[in-house]
C-alpha cells in the first residue's frame, strides 16, 4: 500500500463524514435543548433535494446550498409546530417527518433522476495544498468541509461559553425551572429545533452536490439515522461529533477501497459495515450508564407546557 | 392562536374521531396536490381513492396489500403500548421472507403439504431473530432500540442483496439477480378464483384476534399496557420492563417475519432484490392510525393499502408521479398527531369580560 493510497483513503473520509459532522451538529444543539429529533433522515432527504434542483436549475451551487438550508428549516418548522405547539409525541412525530420528507423528496425529485451537476469545487489553497502528504490531505478540500469543522468550534464554544448556549441548556435540563426564572423555553427550543434543521438540510445537500453530484431516490441510506447516533457517541459534546463523523467517514469509505485493498468480500458485506459500527459503537457507548446518565440532557423528549 | 385548556381527562370520542379527521385532511391536501399538478380534482380524486376499490379484483388488490401492513401494523401496536419502538419491521419482514425462501428453495420438488406450514415457522424465526437483536441490546446495554432496529433494516436489505446477486441467484434465470420461482407447495393458496388473494389474509385476520385477546385478557399484555402509561407504577407493581421488551420484539418480529413469508410465498413467488416497498415502515404509520388497537390497525391497514393500490393507479392512468403515495403516507400521520391534540386539549372558551359590578366576585 502506497502512499498515495492513504491520502486517497483518508481524503475520502472527509467528504464520507462532512454530512454527518452537519447533520449531528444541528441534532446535538436540538438535544441540548431538550428536543429529540427523529426526523433527520427525512430533513436530510429533502435537504438533497432541494440542493440538487435549485442548482440544476440556477447553475449556482451556493443557490443550492442556500435552498437547502431553507428547506431543511421549513421541515423543522412543521416538526416544532407539532411537537412544541401542539404538544405531540417526539418520538412518533419525528418518524413522520422522516416518511413524510422520503415521500416528498421523491416526490420533488421525480424529474431529475440521471441529472447531474458540476460539483462543489475544492478550494485549492495555493502553496499549501503542494506540500507533499500533508498537502492533499488538509488542504484540498471544498469550502463546506472546512466550514463544517469551524462551525463545531463555535457551537462547542456558543453552547459552553455563551449566554444563549447556557440557555439552552438550561432549558433542556430543566425547562420548568427555567421557564421559573423567566426564560422563554418554547422560543428557544423553536430556535434550536430551526438551527437543526437547516444543518440537516446542509448535510443533505452535500451528499447531492458534492459526494456523489447528483439525485436517487432515498440516497441518504440511513446517514440520518447514523447521525442521530453519532450525537449518543458524542455524549452530546461537540468535539466527540467530529471524532465520531470521521470514525465513521472511513468506515462508509472502507467499503469502496474495500477491493483496491484485497479484501475478498463480498461488497454487500463491505456496505453493511457503517450500519454494523453504529451499534457496536451505540453498544460501547451505552453499556455504561454513568457516561450517558452523566451527559444526556435530562429532558431530553419530554413536552413541557408553561401552565 | 386561541389559547388551549387541557381537558380533565382524554376525550374518548377525539380518541376515535381524529384518525377520521387525519383521513379527512389528507384527502383536502391530496385534492389540492391534485390541482397543483394540473388534474381536475374531482376526477383524480376518482382514479385514485375510488377507482381501484370499485372491481372484485381491485378489492383483491387492496386485501392483498392490506395483509402485511396488517401483519406488521398489529405486531408494533403491541410494542408502542408498552413504550418499544420498535422501527425495523421491513428488515423483520425481509429475514422472514429470506428464512422462508431457504426453505422453499431447499425443498424444491418435494410436493408435500408440510412445506408452507415448515416456511411460515421459518419465517417468524427469521423475523424473531431479527428482533431479538435490539431487544437483547436494549436490555443488557442500554442501547437505543430505536437506532439499531433501523440499522438492520439496512443490513438485512444488503443481505438479501447479497443472496439474490450470489447463492440464491436462478441459475437458470438469464443472470437476474432472483430466485428461482417457488414450487406449487411453497406457494400460498388463493382463495377467490381470477383473484391474487391468498392464504395468508385470513392467517392475518387470525393474529389480529390473537392480538385483541393478549391485550384485553392476559396479564402479560395488561403488564405492558402498564409498563407504557405509567412506568412508574409498572415498576412499584414489580412488572418487569426488559420482559416488555422481549416481548414486544419478538412478537413483532415474529408477525413481521410470516408477512415477509406472505409476500414471497404469495405474489412473488420467488426472492427477489427487495421484498418490500416499505411494509414495515408504513406499518408504523398504520399502528398509529389505528390507535394502537388491533381492529384499529385493520382499518388503518385498508387505508394504507388503497393509498399504495390508488398510487398505482394513478401512476397508470394520469401519469402522476408514484412517489406521491409515500406523501399522502406521511401526511396522514401528520394529521394524525396534530389532531390528537383535542383528546387530551380543547380551546378555551373567551373570557366573557365582566362588565356589570354586580357580577364582580367580592
Amino acid at each position: 500500500m502506497n502512499s498515495d493510497y492513504v491520502i486517497a483513503f483518508l481524503a475520502s473520509t472527509a467528504g464520507a463524514a462532512t454530512p454527518l459532522v452537519l447533520a449531528s451538529t444541528g441534532e446535538l444543539v436540538a438535544e441540548r435543548s431538550g428536543v429529540l429529533n427523529l426526523g433527520l433522515e427525512g430533513i436530510m432527504l429533502v435537504g438533497a433535494v432541494a440542493g440538487f434542483s435549485v442548482t440544476l436549475h440556477t447553475g449556482s451551487l451556493g443557490l443550492g446550498l442556500l435552498a437547502a438550508l431553507v428547506a431543511g428549516m421549513a421541515l423543522a418548522l412543521v416538526f416544532a409546530f407539532l411537537v412544541l405547539t401542539l404538544q405531540t409525541n417526539q418520538v412518533a412525530t419525528g418518524l413522520a417527518l422522516t416518511l413524510f420528507g422520503i415521500g416528498l423528496s421523491a416526490f420533488l425529485g421525480r424529474d431529475l433522476v440521471g441529472q447531474t451537476v458540476t460539483p462543489l469545487p475544492r478550494l485549492d489553497l495555493p502553496i499549501l495544498s503542494d506540500l507533499p502528504f500533508v498537502g492533499p490531505l488538509l488542504f484540498r478540500f471544498d469550502g463546506v468541509v472546512y466550514g463544517s469543522l469551524a462551525l463545531v468550534a463555535v457551537v462547542a464554544w456558543l453552547l459552553a461559553k455563551s449566554r444563549i448556549g447556557l440557555q439552552i441548556r438550561a432549558v433542556g435540563e430543566a425547562p420548568h425551572s427555567a421557564h421559573a426564572i423567566g426564560m422563554p423555553v418554547v422560543r428557544l427550543r423553536y430556535a434550536s429545533v430551526l438551527f437543526g434543521g437547516a444543518l440537516a438540510g446542509l448535510g443533505g445537500a452535500y451528499l447531492s452536490l458534492a459526494l456523489t453530484p447528483m439525485w436517487a431516490e432515498g440516497m441518504t441510506a440511513g446517514r440520518g439515522w447514523i447521525a442521530l447516533a453519532q450525537v449518543v457517541f458524542a455524549t452530546w459534546k461537540p468535539r466527540g461529533v467530529v471524532l465520531g463523523a470521521y470514525l465513521f467517514g472511513g468506515v462508509t469509505v472502507l467499503q469502496f477501497h474495500g477491493q483496491g485493498l484485497g479484501l475478498a468480500v463480498p461488497s454487500e458485506f463491505l456496505s453493511m459495515l457503517p450500519y454494523l459500527a453504529t451499534i457496536v459503537v451505540l453498544v460501547i457507548i451505552c453499556r455504561n450508564p454513568q457516561t450517558i446518565l452523566l451527559n444526556k440532557p435530562m429532558s431530553l423528549g419530554q413536552n413541557f407546557r408553561a401552565d | 392562536m386561541p389559547r388551549l385548556e387541557a381537558r380533565p381527562e382524554p376525550s374518548r370520542a377525539m380518541m376515535l374521531a381524529s384518525p377520521l379527521l387525519a383521513a379527512l385532511a389528507m384527502l383536502a391536501t391530496g385534492s389540492l396536490l391534485f390541482l397543483f399538478l394540473g388534474q381536475e380534482p374531482l376526477h383524480a380524486f376518482y382514479v385514485y381513492f375510488i377507482k381501484p376499490a370499485s372491481t372484485a379484483y381491485g378489492v383483491g388488490e387492496l386485501l392483498l396489500k392490506a395483509t402485511p401492513l396488517i401483519l406488521c401494523g398489529v405486531g408494533l401496536a403491541i410494542g408502542f403500548r408498552a413504550d418499544v419502538h420498535n422501527i425495523g419491521a421491513d428488515g423483520q419482514l425481509t429475514m422472514g421472507a429470506i428464512a422462508a425462501g431457504c426453505v422453499a428453495l431447499y425443498f424444491d420438488g418435494v410436493e408435500a403439504p408440510w412445506v408452507l406450514p415448515l416456511m411460515l415457522v421459518a419465517g417468524a424465526l427469521g423475523g424473531m431473530a431479527w428482533a431479538a437483536i435490539p431487544a437483547l441490546l436494549r436490555t443488557r446495554f442500554n442501547t437505543s432500540e430505536i437506532l439499531v432496529s433501523l440499522m438492520l433494516v439496512y443490513i438485512a436489505y444488503l443481505f438479501l442483496s447479497y443472496l439474490v446477486h450470489g447463492p440464491l441467484r436462478d441459475p437458470a434465470g438469464y443472470n437476474f439477480p432472483q430466485s428461482k420461482m417457488f414450487g406449487e407447495s411453497a406457494t400460498l393458496p388463493l382463495l377467490v378464483e381470477g383473484l391474487r388473494l391468498n392464504a395468508a389474509l385470513p392467517l392475518s385476520l387470525l393474529c389480529v384476534l390473537g392480538a385483541w385477546f393478549f391485550c384485553k385478557h392476559t396479564f402479560a399484555g395488561y403488564r405492558m399496557r402498564i409498563g407504557g402509561m405509567a412506568p412508574a407504577a409498572a415498576l412499584y407493581a414489580g412488572f418487569s420492563a426488559p420482559k416488555n421488551v422481549w416481548l414486544a420484539f419478538l412478537v413483532s418480529g415474529a408477525l413481521a417475519g410470516i408477512a415477509g413469508v406472505g409476500e414471497v410465498a404469495g405474489p412473488l413467488g420467488q426472492l427477489q432484490p427487495s421484498v418490500s416497498p416499505g411494509y414495515g415502515f408504513a406499518a408504523i404509520i398504520v399502528a398509529y392510525v389505528g390507535r394502537l388497537h388491533p381492529v384499529g390497525v385493520l382499518l388503518a391497514s385498508l387505508l394504507m393499502s388503497l393509498l399504495y393500490i390508488g398510487g398505482e393507479s394513478a401512476q397508470i392512468e394520469l401519469q402522476l408521479p408514484s412517489a406521491i403515495t409515500g406523501l399522502f403516507q406521511g401526511l396522514l400521520l401528520f394529521y394524525l398527531l396534530a389532531a390528537d391534540l383535542f383528546i387530551h386539549y380543547r380551546f378555551k372558551p373567551r373570557q366573557r369580560a365582566l362588565t356589570n359590578p354586580a357580577e364582580i366576585p367580592a
